[in-house]
């Protein structure tokens, strides 16, 4: 048991840095490719804490629909957009200090009520073997008590499927 | 085991950066990525209570998140090819026109 605690320590910290890593990549890079090949970077280590959360069809979704799908679409619309004028330019607006600022700011606020109250968020300890098994009760879940927001749901990604062809469409 | 917190400042973390990328740069795609990574930050936390409380409704909302963020990309990179068509630019600061 203690083995795999600390395994579990070394899993979670390692996808954590590479998240963090990912994140700031996506930030800082002039090209905007890098900065989608970071931002993949950043989602493939989130799907991995997911897996370390015992969340395996989360891991699943995760991968399939935002390393997959929504990457794709992020890189074709990079492709479809003139790179070599925007290298040259500057990457970052005129209120970055400001904008600086205000994220340390969001950040000792944050990091005030985690320390302050971050004991009220954990009752007892994790339960231990996880919500297994995870697809089975996650699909239960979605199919009877939240029907009516996967409904929603469906009709949401319909209403903006229409959308993005109208708005990428020339003309309407 | 690890602390409920720990990965709340992860998702701390991931949330001030990407609050940090979408106001702080110019080209409108990396916004648009910030904005993913901070619904990312959210799925961290719902995830992690799930694990904690025992309850698979934290699971199911990151679920519906993901959905919305698909539904957000779709939307807003048609809308930034729509603008590239009519104005050559993505640069955040240049969007300022209403009608040209």
């Amino acid at each position: 048991m203690n083995g795999a605690g600390a395994l579990d320590q070394v899993f979670f910290y390692f996808f954590a840095a590479l998240a963090v890593i990912g994140i700031v990549g996506v930030v800082t890079r002039r090209n905007v490719i890098h900065s989608a090949i970071f931002l993949i970077t950043a989602l493939l280590a989130t799907a991995g804490i997911f897996l370390q959360l015992q969340a395996e069809f989360l891991f699943a979704v995760q991968i399939i629909l935002y390393v997959v799908g929504i990457m794709v679409l992020f890189i074709f619309a990079i492709m479809l957009v003139h790179q070599d004028v925007s290298l040259k330019q500057l990457r970052y607006s005129r209120q970055k200090w400001v904008a600086g600022v205000l994220g340390v700011i969001l950040v000792a606020e944050f990091w005030f009520a985690l320390d302050k109250g971050g004991s009220l968020f954990h009752p007892g300890a994790p339960i231990s073997g996880g919500l297994q098994p995870n697809t089975e009760q996650v699909g239960q879940a979605l199919f009877g008590g939240y029907m009516l927001p996967f409904e929603i749901a469906s009709v949401l990604l319909l209403v903006a499927m229409v959308g993005a062809v109208v708005m990428a469409k020339r003309r309407i | 085991m690890i602390p409920t917190t720990h990965y709340l400042y992860l998702s701390l973390a991931l949330f001030t950066i990407g609050i940090v990328g979408v106001l702080t740069r110019r080209n409108v795609i990396v916004m648009l990525m910030s904005i993913e990574l901070i619904l990312n930050a959210v799925n961290i936390n719902l995830v992690a209570f799930s694990r904690a409380y025992g309850a698979v409704a934290g699971q199911v909302f990151a679920i519906f998140i993901i959905t919305d963020a698909a539904a957000e990309a779709a939307v807003g990179l048609g809308i930034i090819l729509a603008f590239f068509r009519n104005r050559e630019t993505v640069l955040a600061d240049e969007m300022d026109l209403l009608k040209w």
